[in-house]
């Protein structure tokens, strides 16, 4: 262990750059509007993602009526309701989580947690947080424009997306595209400032392999983001191409309505393999953030190290490779040659092991732990437990055959909502739990947060863990009514009333959390200093909240690696990573050399 | 206290809902039953590990909740463990990979003998078109379509003259014979999907995809679409007969060939022709 600690005689390495300058805003409107601060970006990225996230959350609401209660809604009619489903989607995975992974979670932690003033670019940071609300206003103009906005499902298969069976085929598709296309411009600009400020302007003695999980698993999902989202760019324009000019990059000799078309020679399948190019490593874009700040939540509040950090690291670079080389695992199915089912079964395998991995360290991390139960650990166990179960259903479906009879039904739907719904939504939660003291001095309610956090990790085990079982009966997703069948019996029909009622009461609770948002920014017990008491950086600043430029006159120095929580010998059970040995105060009869001994 | 017994709670009570829930696949009527059993052993192999992850879990936090003078262990890693639990995930997921494998290589590899139906989607309806004495399906294309030729048969093409084609109606097929579905779509994707078949592949316009089956038992099965297809797409059903051979003889014996309906359409046409030519010079006078 000695890359992660370092004893007293450990040198720290010099300044190498001269700090650079940074814009101070004179006005209101370049401090919060026009701010080039990436903690008020980080702000205004969230509170974006969130309001737009709240859109998706209440489709979901009119979708889960529908199929609950197929007969009872006549203002929801089968367009409205592939609409729905593609909107919800799209907005959930790409406006919601990414942005607010990347854009929210990174812009705010990056500089604080790696010991630099401000993202390394930050007017580029700023136009980055512009384009991504442009692309926001473009998505929501397509609930406007005639048409509305396009019914394709959120992965936009050719030709149908393109053609007049689908809803939105006028003008929606058209502003959909456009909107990603928006997206991704503004994520890149976001995405190398993110990797560069961690490339280059950490901390003096902030090496790579004393950093935080939770910028480790930014970074690579950064990474991951910036060699994806081109695929789902270039895909898009495509697209575009041929629904504008009639070009026929993905599409061929086709009948619309009795009509012979004009297009011929494109490739639907080739647009799902750019698709899902983007789309899977877009799971772990997701992912690897939660990942890393469960980690982090997890260690604090079990007074621990987090078990394993080599092995972290190195599984989040792994899954992050291996990512790339699993897309078609969503396309057994698709018609490609059926015998890249091999490999892709076989990659898609092997990505379960790194990711197990980082499973057991984290329940080992609990292992003769000193826990604590607070909010944001609890949000964190419930991540652990709907990350497995979520993870689990992924061999299903990542096992070639086995996927075979149960895709494209509701097994796969409750699939990738229990892991890339439910799991890293738990760990925002726990996220904002934890990091909102920093953010405004005051804790969040308590009883408000327990209510919100019994329901909504109760109501949504509720809501996915018996929707596989629709799966195995058979019961298509993407389905507006399930009609006439000989094969679902009527108990099926029962249990998607029970889902949805479930649904609701999740999403009524996530009404309360955003109450406690606003209401204990005013009304909040204010924090102590570093309430969790966190060796990490953005704790350890002159201010809290920290101001622009993040820490005061100098910028820390950074001794050792963030988890030395519980060292034997220290008197104190967290040493931050700030702190030099000479600076830790002993437990009675130890000494420094007590210290070191346990870290080798 | 009560956050470990919630968790012990989910993980037994998952297993204990598995086991007494109602809903489970129909009973299959196909051979591919192997695939309900790699679905078993991936079940019992990934319910364990969920079911001891989540129970090692809740016994940390009845362990080692935090008290007055409780200290974490400090223990940064564990090399033998660590690799130790490599090892023991990897011979899991080797477990399941390998027999999912095998099945797989018994999916795309259609028997010498199976006999070819063809399905052919189109916005939202299945049609079928079966091989006559010959055993042959005749060639397609889109450039043929019109409304005579709804399949796009190639009129050209001897094989496809005794074509049998089921528009929009239900299909029969054989029981205990292998058959291999040629799936085609004349405008979007589709997805031939049949419960009991367990089976599913997509229809893609421009390319022919297949799968394979031999049924296993008589009966009405719905069809329906598994790949969204536009307004439609949960509109598109049809049905399958798994038959005796008999029975499907008679039925197939009913239906018309390309031949028949191609006549039918010079026929229809002609008399229309007619119907016109004796019209017009009356509208002349
Ligand atoms: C309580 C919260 C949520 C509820 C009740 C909910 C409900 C639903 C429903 C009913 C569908 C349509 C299923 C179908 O008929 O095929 C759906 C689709 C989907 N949801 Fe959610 N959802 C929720 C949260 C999320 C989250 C957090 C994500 C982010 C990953 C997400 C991502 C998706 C995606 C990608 C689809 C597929 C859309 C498509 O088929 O094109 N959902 N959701
Ligand atoms: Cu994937
Ligand atoms: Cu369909």
């Amino acid at each position: 262990m000695t890359e992660t600690t370092s004893p007293e005689d450990d040198i720290v390495p010099p300044q190498e750059v001269p700090e650079m300058d940074l814009y101070h805003p004179h006005s209101f409107l370049t401090r919060w509007i026009f701010s080039q601060d990436a903690k008020v970006i980080a702000i205004q990225y969230s509170l974006v993602a969130i309001s737009i996230g709240m859109v998706a959350l209440v489709l979901s609401w009119l979708m889960r009526l529908q199929l609950g209660f197929p007969d009872s809604f006549d203002f929801i009619d089968a367009a409205d309701y592939y609409q729905f489903i593609t909107m919800h989607g799209m907005i959930m995975v790409v406006y919601l989580l990414t942005a607010l992974f990347l854009g929210g979670f990174g812009n705010y932690l990056i500089p604080l947690m790696v010991g630099a003033r401000d993202m390394v670019f930050p007017y580029i940071n700023m136009l980055s947080f512009w384009i991504y609300l442009l692309a926001v206003l473009v998505l929501v103009s397509s609930f406007f424009v005639p048409g509305g906005p396009t019914g394709a499902g959120w992965t936009l298969y050719p030709p149908q997306a393109i053609l007049s069976g689908t809803p939105g085929q006028e003008f929606g598709i058209i502003l959909m595209l456009a909107s990603l296309m928006l997206f991704i411009v503004g994520f890149t600009m976001g995405g190398l400032n993110y990797v560069v400020t961690i490339l280059q302007a950490r901390a003096r003695g902030m090496t790579l392999m004393r950093m935080p999980l939770t910028i480790w698993g930014i970074f690579i999902a950064t990474v991951l983001a910036l060699f994806a989202f081109p695929a789902l760019f270039v895909a898009s324009l495509m697209m575009m191409f041929d629904k504008i000019l009639e070009t026929s990059f993905f599409m061929p000799a086709m009948i619309e309505f009795g009509e012979k078309m004009s297009y011929g020679g494109g490739s639907p399948i080739l647009f799902q393999h750019l698709f899902w190019f983007f789309g899977h490593p877009e799971v772990y874009i997701v992912a690897l953030p939660a990942f890393g700040i469960v980690s982090d939540l997890l260690s604090v509040n079990a007074r621990k190290n987090i078990f394993g950090y080599r092995m972290m690291v190195w599984a989040i670079v792994g899954i992050g490779a291996l990512a790339f080389v699993v897309w078609a695992h969503h396309m057994y199915v698709s018609g490609m040659n059926p015998y890249f089912g091999f490999f892709f079964a076989t990659t898609t395998l092997i990505i379960a092991v790194p990711t197990a991995l980082k499973v057991y360290n984290w329940v080992l991390t609990l292992w003769r732990g000193n826990i604590h139960l607070t909010l944001p650990m609890l949000f964190a166990l419930a991540f652990i437990l709907t990350f497995v179960n979520g993870g689990i259903t992924g061999l299903f479906l990542g096992n070639v055959i086995v996927d075979i009879p149960l895709s494209d039904t509701m097994f796969v739907v409750a699939h990738f909502h229990m892991v890339m719904g439910v799991a890293p939504i738990m760990v925002i939660f726990g996220a904002i739990y934890h990091w909102y003291p920093l953010l405004t001095g005051r804790m969040l309610h308590n009883g408000m947060g327990q209510f919100h956090f019994w329901v909504t990790f109760l109501g949504a085990y509720a809501i996915y863990f018996p929707m596989h079982y629709l799966g195995f009966i058979g019961v298509p997703r993407r389905y507006f009514e399930l009609g006439e069948t000989t094969f679902i019996p009527d108990s099926a029909h029962d249990l998607n009333a029970f889902i949805t009622v479930a649904a609701l009461v999740v999403g009524f609770a996530q009404l309360v959390f955003l109450f406690n948002l606003f209401w204990s920014r005013r009304n909040g017990i204010v924090a102590e200093r570093n309430p969790w008491k966190a060796t990490t950086l953005e704790w350890q600043t002159e201010h809290m909240p920290p101001t622009h430029g993040n820490f005061g006159k100098d910028l820390p120095i950074v001794y050792r690696w963030a988890y030395d929580f519980s060292v034997p010998g220290a008197e104190s059970d967290f040493i931050p990573q700030n702190m030099a040995t000479k600076d830790v105060k002993l437990a009675e009869g130890m000494t420094v050399a007590d210290l070191k001994a346990e870290k080798t | 206290m009560i956050v470990a017994l919630v968790l012990i709670f989910i993980a037994l009570g998952s297993v204990v809902f598995h086991v007494v829930n109602p809903w489970w696949w129909t009973e299959i009527a196909s051979n591919w039953g192997y695939i309900d059993d790699t679905i078993v052993l991936t079940f019992w192999i990934t319910g364990t590990v969920f079911v001891a992850v989540i129970l090692f879990m809740a016994y940390c936090i009845l362990k080692f909740r935090t008290e007055k003078g409780r200290r974490a262990h400090y223990e940064p890693e564990n090399k033998k463990l660590e690799i130790w639990l490599s090892v023991l995930t990897s011979i899991g997921v080797a477990g399941m990979l390998a027999p999912g494998l095998i099945v797989w290589q018994q999916y795309v590899t259609v028997p010498e003998n199976a006999s070819e139906i063809e399905v052919m989607g189109q916005q939202w309806q299945w049609n079928f078109r079966l091989p006559g004495k010959d055993g042959r399906l005749g060639k397609t294309e889109i450039r043929f379509v019109d409304d005579d030729n709804y399949f796009g048969v190639d009129p050209n093409d001897p094989n496809g003259q005794d074509d049998v084609l089921i528009e929009g109606d239900d299909l029969h097929i054989r029981m205990g014979k292998p058959i291999k579905f040629l799936l085609r779509s004349v405008d979007v994707l589709h997805d031939f999907y049949v419960p009991q078949f367990r089976a599913k592949m997509d229809l893609v316009p421009g390319v022919i995809t297949y799968f394979w089956i031999t049924p296993i038992r008589t009966g009405t099965f719905d069809i329906l679409c598994a790949e969204l297809c536009g307004i439609g797409h949960h509109e598109m059903r049809g049905s399958v007969t798994v038959e005796k051979d008999a029975a499907f003889q008679e039925w197939i014996s009913e239906q018309e060939t390309f031949e028949e309906v191609q006549a039918a359409a010079l026929h229809r046409k002609l008399n229309k022709e007619l119907a016109q030519n004796e019209l017009e010079p009356r509208a002349k006078n």
